[in-house]
């Protein structure tokens, strides 16, 4: 007596066909979803770094689909097709081989990988975070500091800082210099583009634009402790002239940040509020980054 | 005395952790109750504790990793309810000191205590069998590596109650995880936890692939080795290759944690990368020892129940070794935005771009093995075919984050939450619940009840969709993962379809309960009498089902890899392969209680380490010691089961000749 497998084949017949509505109720839901997600994050960049990433993200994601949309309706095709009780469909029940399929199978995932290994090795050189950005204006040098749990940022030339608030002119291109006074952290404005991790007694590089003028979302990325979810911070984005003005107003309001204000800084306290500093004292940043001042790895309480 | 340990470590003023606590509690003394009543304990040290068979022993790691399922899912459902609620200004119920240990607990038991056991259960239960040999090459080393397993799984789960779990992620990245950061002894559960289960996989990883290497049912090269085997093979190597990575990264956090060490602290010239790269060389073959032996059932599920051989087999064998040493070449696309700088992003953007062709290359073989066969749908084709469908997109989205530019806006979050759980869910879990769903007649002699099995599956498999692709959106939506709230309404009506995702896959879980349930009741009616319920192609469908202790009265001879379908060919069916035959005398590997032994003095050793119980640790260590030296000692290791008996299992249980 041979093994029984019919005993399994009465439900064969609605199986693909249920599945293949859901794939359909899925895909529609899921474009339905995708097309809400377009009016924020990274698929509605404010930027040219943002916007080259989104072109990627769409190529590849076109590319690929070509493969793996065929791929899907071929499994639910010939699933279907071929189940037990179809007497129409031809057994073949010793193919195990065809070396023209076995070269098809190899090339095709070959190919694609070729084509997205090409996008993925100019991609990280044209977007790698320390390259400068093109542009005819001078960038703007901003330092960050990601402090527990708080995101502190210092404008070198200006002699001014923000704690909480990053504002910056539109249209200039944006150099950041980044280091963090405890744990990594990761400095992300998804509508401007790539993000970058900070890190203690290191310095990473990170170049920046704002297209226009608006109040975009800034995060850290990176988890940190028990206050990462409140380290968030407005990145304000203005016209330049607006910009002179904040730069001026600043300067004239506001304590001093050196390092006493600095050693209070960096106690752990979730985020709260915006403030400005009118004066930074000089090579504040270099002494963080460097560990040379005692501000790094402070105890956290129990 | 007792260290850091006092009664604050228990956390009377958390209502959630005590009625969680306390319900695990009440449930354990219940069925230790039973089992003393009912004097089971006899059976139990005798059958299964002291065991040292491979197929009890597959048995009891597939069955600690549903109980883990368990746990780690209410993790899931505590995180998803969480963010359900937790939008504007809303605080959720689960403050962050809560909440991160949950994520981390989560992802550490998802992916130590209930992946890896699942697979090394299958692995230990299958191998022996599909190679047509008596046992894996080292009986009682693989007994050790369950107990170590379950050492670690009672330390993690005891963090619950005493103490509490670390708040850094699955990872422990430092500096974060140093004493600095995380003074508490969560971090040391979650170190101890993992070198002493590591340990186990390790001592795993090398008993089978020892047994793959060596032990082979005579004629049988690796040419006529079945797929699951190779698969098991790159994903044994990649155990033994890459889990003293891990041990050695544990090893050096903990030296900071304990004895001021500085290798990834922030002063004293220590270096965080140096963990993160670390951590991460173990950490990418880690994904791959869990999916390769996924494709390997898939492989099998597909061939057996389309009625063919598997389409390209050659392919599949150098897919799935490309694989194995591609996997140790990509391990920085996990954090590219480091500021590794452009050349070193883009080559490993394309190194893990290349993994892809074999990947493709498997899903291609099995397409093609399905066309041309006479498909039977059952609960293991459902799984294949869902997984076919889900992994290309979860394959998908990883390709696209591979792309160092899209990385840089796609890292950390939600939208790479969503791709490893589309990869892990929709390989690893549906690979694991065909596999189970595949061998289980041939574990306890029938089969499982098929319609629950199949809405099993569809709860799953819409659960799946339902939860993970709402973060996909997310994701691009700005969403971070282990954020305890957010500010963005937007995001909460995507938020709550994750949370019914989330549902529909308990209620998957929970049916799993009934169909067991449903399936113990009914066996008579499902009892499979011929070992060979799927119309098998490989050996383990030769044995009666559940096989004798010895697996095969007369090893097997092979000369290719579908052996037992090539002998139901030749001899015209699979009732007349037994010929009357002699029995010979055979010896079976004795029970052996090291395992156990060792693992009580692990925990202990590792319980008094968290503590900084010092008089526990020397306890601990010196009790293992002598463990060990006692087992060295042990010369009467084996237990004849003479030729009678061999006969006897043979009338009652092999194939007869009376019903042709």
């Amino acid at each position: 007596m041979q093994a029984s497998p019919d005993r399994m084949s009465p439900q064969v017949i609605r199986t693909p066909s249920a599945s293949a509505m859901w794939l359909r109720a899925i895909s529609m839901t899921s474009a339905a979803m995708l097309l809400a997600s377009c009016n924020e994050g990274v698929l509605d960049p404010h930027g040219p770094v943002g916007k080259a990433e989104r072109v990627i993200l769409y190529d590849s994601t076109a590319i690929m689909l070509a493969v793996v949309i065929p791929v899907i309706v071929l499994t639910l095709v010939f699933a279907w097709w071929f189940r037990a009780r179809n007497s129409q469909a031809r057994y073949r029940p010793d193919w195990e081989y065809s070396g023209r399929i076995e070269m098809i199978i190899w090339s095709i995932p070959a190919l694609v990988i070729l084509f997205l290994g090409g996008i993925a090795w100019t991609g990280s050189h044209d977007l790698d975070p320390p390259a400068p950005l093109a542009g005819s204006t001078a960038p703007l040098d901003i330092e960050v500091i990601s402090l527990d749990w708080r995101w502190l940022f210092i404008y070198p030339h200006e002699g001014i800082a923000s704690l909480n608030r990053l504002v910056v002119p539109a249209g200039v291109p944006l150099r950041f210099r980044l280091t963090s006074t405890t744990v990594m952290n990761s400095f992300f404005v998804p509508q401007l583009g790539s993000q970058i991790y900070t890190m203690p007694n290191m310095v990473t590089r990170l170049n920046l634009q704002a297209d226009q003028p608006g109040t975009f979302e800034g995060l850290s990325a990176m988890f940190s402790g028990d206050g990462f979810s409140d380290m968030r911070f407005d990145l304000v984005s203005m016209g330049s002239e607006a910009f002179k003005d904040w730069v001026s107003t600043t300067k004239a309001h506001g304590g001093v940040l050196d390092t006493s204000t600095v050693a209070e800084l960096i106690k752990p306290a979730k985020a709260d509020g915006v403030q400005t500093y009118a004066q930074v004292s000089e090579g504040l940043f270099d002494r963080i980054s460097l560990g040379s001042m005692a501000t790094v790895s402070p105890q956290r309480g129990q | 005395m007792f260290g850091r340990l006092n009664w604050a470590a228990i956390p009377f003023d958390q209502p959630v952790v005590m009625i969680a606590s306390g319900t695990v509690g009440f449930v354990i003394f219940c069925v230790l109750a039973l089992v003393t009543i009912k004097g089971w304990w006899p059976y139990l040290w005798r059958e299964w504790i002291t065991s040292v068979d491979h197929k009890r022993i597959g048995v009891m790691y597939l069955l600690l990793a549903l109980l883990m399922l368990v746990r780690g899912f209410s993790d899931a459902m505590l995180m998803r309810s969480q963010l359900a609620l937790a939008a504007g200004h809303a605080q959720g119920y689960l403050p962050p000191e809560h909440y991160d240990q949950i994520f981390s607990a989560h992802g550490t038991i998802m992916i130590f205590f209930v992946a890896m056991p699942f697979v090394v259960g299958l692995m230990n239960f299958v191998l022996p069998l599909q190679l047509g040999v008596r046992d894996v090459a080292f009986p009682v080393l693989n007994s050790v590596s369950f107990w170590l397993t379950a050492a670690g799984v009672l330390l993690v789960n005891a963090s619950l109650v005493v103490g509490e779990f670390a708040r850094t992620g699955w990872l422990a990245y430092p500096p974060l995880s140093e004493v600095a950061y995380s003074p508490g002894v969560g971090v040391d559960y979650y170190l101890w936890s993992l070198q002493i289960s590591g340990l186990g996989t390790l001592l795993s990883g090398i008993n089978l692939l020892t047994t793959i290497l060596k032990l082979r049912a005579p004629g049988m090269g690796y040419r006529q080795m079945p797929i699951f085997c190779w698969t098991a093979l790159a994903s044994n190597l990649l155990i033994v290759a890459s889990f003293p990575i891990l041990t050695a990264t544990f090893a050096m956090l903990l030296l900071d944690r304990y004895c001021d060490f500085h290798f990834f602290t922030n002063d004293l010239g220590g270096n965080p990368m140096m963990y993160i790269n670390l951590i991460w060389s173990w950490g990418h073959p880690e994904v791959y020892i869990l999916i390769l032996p996924a494709f390997g059932v898939f492989s099998e599920v597909v061939a057996t129940f389309s009625g063919k051989p598997l389409f390209g087999r050659r392919s599949m064998v150098m897919a799935t070794m490309a694989i194995c040493v591609l996997s140790f070449l990509v391990w920085l696309h996990h954090f590219f935005t480091m500021g590794a700088g452009a050349d070193v992003n883009g080559f490993f953007g394309i190194m893990t771009m290349i993994i892809a062709v074999p990947t493709g290359v498997k899903i291609f073989n099995w397409l093609f093995t399905l066309y041309g066969g006479r498909i039977r749908f059952t609960v293991p084709v459902y799984w294949a075919i869902g997984f076919m469908v889900t992994f290309v997109i979860g394959g998908m989205t990883g390709v696209l984050m591979a792309i160092p530019p899209a990385d840089f806006v796609l890292h950390n979050s939600l939208f790479l939450i969503a791709h490893f759980h589309n990869v892990a869910i929709g390989g690893v879990v549906f690979g694991v619940m065909a596999g189970i769903s595949y061998w289980f007649p041939k574990a306890f002699g029938f089969t499982l009840h098929e319609r629950l099995g199949k809405a099993v599956f569809w709860c799953w498999f819409i659960g799946f969709y339902l939860a993970f692709m709402p973060l996909y959106v997310l994701g691009l939506m700005g969403a971070t993962r282990r954020m305890q709230h957010y500010s963005n309404l937007h995001w909460q009506p995507l938020m709550l379809v994750a949370l019914a995702g989330a549902l529909l896959i308990l209620l998957g879980i929970a049916l799993t309960g009934v169909q067991l349930a449903v399936s113990i009741r009914q066996r008579e009616r499902n009892r499979d009498v011929t070992g060979d319920p799927w119309n098998g192609r490989t050996l383990e469908w030769s044995t009666p089902s559940p096989p004798p202790a010895w697996n095969f009265s007369h090893l097997p001879q092979v000369d290719r890899p579908d052996a037992f379908w090539a002998m139901k060919q030749q001899r015209g069916g699979a009732q007349n392969r037994n010929v009357k035959r002699t029995y010979e005398t055979i010896h079976v590997p004795r029970n052996n209680p090291t395992g156990f032994y060792l693992a009580f003095f692990a925990v202990l050793l590792g319980f008094s380490l968290i503590w900084r119980i010092w008089w526990g640790t020397g306890l601990g260590l010196l009790g293992a010691i002598v463990v060990c030296l006692m087992q060295a000692w042990r010369t009467d290791t084996e237990v004849e089961v003479p030729a009678e008996k061999v006969a006897a299992f043979e009338r009652l249980h092999g194939p007869k000749e009376s019903t042709v």
